[in-house]
């Protein structure tokens, strides 16, 4: 059913008709929209054989995930930002167990200095470890992502974190087609867990490994990364069949025909850089997209194949290396290691700043005449950088960065309060 | 009184040494331990040390709970000691369902593996959750109050051996005042341990109103094996906390565990107790006051206390204090004895 709805609540309604038996989360903006709104139909009866868990801390969540999942029960949570960073220790974890949770981040910049708003820093941070993380760049697909997360994720046994950016989709209202609980079942089988607690048929799950098997062990995670890059084609395939629309995949090409210039990136930012790349081909420019949904495990096939001739690959990034630049970048080149094209890393729209299709033109321009540099930060008030360089040469107390900046950017204000 | 509960008072303890004779007693009251047809929850063939205390207070605890439940039952493990010398890949002790995750995790993923045998319509299967002191009361602690506060239904074991002793005896909040530790060294004015105010944990449990605490000790196993199995027939958060001497962290003859478990008990410094929602319902009382000395210098960790012609008579004298207001508070004077 097509409905008018905030992406969180999208979310919320799709997650429930998984069927999920324990759902644990721990409030963290922007995240919580999407669990009060399943919380709310576990309470209500709607969602029924469900157990919604109020817990203490984002680790705290992961753990009752851990445990309800390696009790052989569907099991969701989401979080943000921090609140990712906290629960890191149990999101390795729940991954090395093979533990199928599926976990929705909506995407949120990580402090210091504390920031609410979107970029991709968080789960960056946790790339590798050894969850799938597929990248929504609508709500209708971020609803649709999680139907498809908890099949991919009960197929191999292996956790999948779902990446909606936050505001940008948690807190927008679109239209989304609610799918059926028929559909949903008809697509989704339940939950058959591969190990599980039980006392007729008792196993030891987690044990100490050394280095006698280790390595075998994490080879085993790979494994299980390349095998969902085999998987996730056709179920997409499939989601399209029963759905009766797009949704997931590994890439997805947009104009690349004969495309000299490629912007990769991946959430929400797709959307404008869909209508630049309508506007720069109306002007004769060769240019096209890829957005990149699966991020983990990293589709180099499909993006070399999506990249054809193409003569240079701009990144848009939504988080930063520090001391590297950005990962999505150093990621791509991989696909090109014997295609040595030029790479150029942008990065954009850290801790929300607006990402316009005004400067997204400058920099195709830019781009198209190879006249940018290899890390480009996008609307980076240089004014601002350098007075505070210039004030932490000049003064060893020169005061906390953050404060200064805001400073610097609004004096008015310090006037008046001095 | 029946004349069996009469045979046990005059002959239960018989021989003088708190050695408890099972033969003496009717078959149905002799423990878990001594009946063939023990799980064995924890088998032989693991690593622990030579007269590891955690070693038995599991084993007595678990065999205890698999009794209770007909096997019915679940163990989730944090990391330390226990859970790594159970399990040295390929082997494993775990003669029952069994999951470790994390140091600081398990009554969450105990919490976790209740909810999701509930939805699976398996509430029957019972879960118990296990850590050392350092996984319960330090690093474990955010998680452990949660399970608490929401009366989540798992039975959590601490075996306390006052440490970290898996990564090579390092100070835990559960560590006494004056105890030698690789991070509190006996040297300097004040040697060993600070004197800070204790985390009590047991008293925390209690102050979150769940069904049921108590405090056990290895070197009762009766009473040990009465209070899990207590534990087991109740719902809700239920919380044991059981004393494990570590002879290679305490710096004490192996031969010596039970004994020196049994002198902590008689000295008043681990009271022995159950509360039931918040209340003190019962304490073991003292059978035979011994002092603390008696206690202390079993153990190297306290020897900087007994240094030949330099006795710490004013350290000793706190923990004296302490075992005396232990005794106070819970009454845990021999019957007769006044205060």
């Amino acid at each position: 059913m097509i409905k008018q709805i905030e992406g969180s609540q999208a979310v919320a309604e799709a997650v429930a008709l998984c069927r999920p038996q324990v759902v644990c989360a721990y409030p963290i903006t922007p995240q919580t929209h999407i669990v009060e709104g399943v919380g709310a139909l576990v309470k209500s009866g709607q969602l029924e054989n469900c157990e919604f868990i109020n817990v203490e801390s984002e680790f705290a969540a992961l753990s009752v995930g851990i445990g309800a999942s390696a009790a052989g029960a569907r099991v969701y949570t989401a979080t943000a930002s921090q609140g990712l960073l906290f629960m890191a220790e149990a999101v390795y974890n729940a991954a090395g167990l093979g533990l199928p949770i599926v976990m929705t981040i909506g995407n949120r910049a990580i402090g210091a200095p504390i920031n609410i708003w979107n970029d991709h820093s968080d789960s960056m941070s946790m790339k590798d470890a050894g969850w799938i993380q597929l990248h929504a760049e609508t709500n209708q697909e971020a609803a649709d992502l999680h139907i498809q997360a908890f099949k991919l994720a009960e197929m191999i046994s292996c956790p999948v974190m779902v990446c909606m950016d936050g505001f940008i989709l948690t807190h927008a209202y679109e239209r989304v087609d609610i799918p059926t609980q028929e559909q949903v079942d008809a697509f989704l089988p339940p939950f058959e867990p591969v190990q599980e607690l039980d006392p007729d048929n008792h196993y030891s799950i987690g044990a100490m490994v050394g280095p006698d098997a280790f390595m075998e062990v994490r080879y085993l995670a790979h494994h299980k990364q390349m095998e969902a890059l085999e998987r996730i084609p056709p179920l997409a395939a499939e989601f399209a069949e029963v759905f009766g629309r797009e949704a997931g995949g590994l890439v997805r090409p947009y104009r690349t025909e004969d495309a000299d210039t490629i912007i990769v990136a991946m959430g929400s930012i797709n959307g404008t850089v869909k209508d630049v790349v309508d506007a720069k081909r109306e002007a004769g420019m060769a240019i096209g997209s890829v957005g990149i949904c699966s991020f983990r495990p990293f589709p180099l096939d499909a993006l070399r194949d999506a990249i054809g001739d193409a003569k240079r690959i701009v990144c848009l990034e939504k988080s930063l290396a520090p001391g590297l630049g950005g990962m999505l970048a150093s990621n791509v080149r991989m696909a090109l290691r014997s295609n040595p094209l030029p790479v150029y890393t942008v990065i954009c729209g850290l801790g929300g700043r607006v990402i316009t299709r005004k400067s997204l033109s400058g920099l195709f321009d830019k781009a198209a005449g190879d006249s940018l540099d290899d890390v480009t930060f996008l609307d980076l008030n240089w004014d601002v950088v350098h007075q505070q360089l210039e004030r932490a040469r000049d003064h060893r107390q020169s005061g906390p960065i953050a404060e200064s900046l805001l400073k610097d950017l609004n004096p008015g204000l310090v006037r008046r309060a001095s | 009184m029946t004349e069996e509960s009469a045979l046990q008072r005059v002959k239960f303890y018989q021989t003088g040494t708190f050695t408890v004779g099972n033969r003496l007693l009717d078959e149905a009251k002799r423990s878990v331990q001594a009946s063939m047809e023990r799980s064995n929850a924890i088998t032989s063939g693991h690593r622990a040390c030579q007269g590891c205390g955690e070693a038995l207070g599991a084993r007595y605890a678990l065999d205890a709970a698999m009794r209770a439940s007909g096997g019915d039952m679940v163990a989730v493990n944090a990391t330390g000691c226990l859970e790594v010398f159970t399990t040295p890949y390929p082997e494993t002790s775990w003669q029952l369902p069994w999951l470790h995750s994390l140091f600081g995790n398990a009554p969450a993923v105990a919490a976790g593996v209740a909810a999701g045998l509930r939805r699976r319509g398996r509430g029957d299967i019972k879960v118990v959750a296990q850590g050392g002191d350092g996984g319960t009361v330090d690093i474990g602690f955010g998680c452990l109050s949660g399970m608490f506060e929401r009366n989540d239904d798992v039975l959590y074991i601490c075996y306390d051996n006052e440490a970290y002793m898996n990564t090579g005896v390092q100070r835990s909040s559960a560590t006494p005042p004056a105890a030698r530790t690789a991070t509190t060294p006996a040297v300097g004015d004040a040697p060993g341990n600070v004197f800070g105010t204790g985390k009590n944990l047991p008293r925390i449990a209690m102050a979150h109103n769940i069904p049921y605490v108590a405090t056990a000790s290895v070197a009762d196993l009766h009473d040990l094996e009465t209070k899990v199995t207590k534990a087991m027939g109740i719902s809700g958060a239920r919380y044991i906390h059981v004393m494990v001497p570590c002879p290679l962290g305490w710096g004490s003859n192996s031969a010596d565990t039970i004994k020196i478990a049994r002198l902590a008990v008689e000295s008043g410094l681990f009271p022995l107790f159950e509360a039931e929602h918040g209340d003190v319902t019962l304490v073991k009382r003292i059978r035979r006051r011994v002092p603390v000395e008696a206690y202390l210098k079993l153990q190297k960790r306290f020897a900087h206390l007994f240094r030949e012609g330099a006795e710490d008579t004013e350290r000793v004298g706190a923990i004296q204090r302490m075992a005396d207001a232990n005794i106070a508070r819970y009454g845990l004077l021999p019957e007769g004895e006044a205060a």
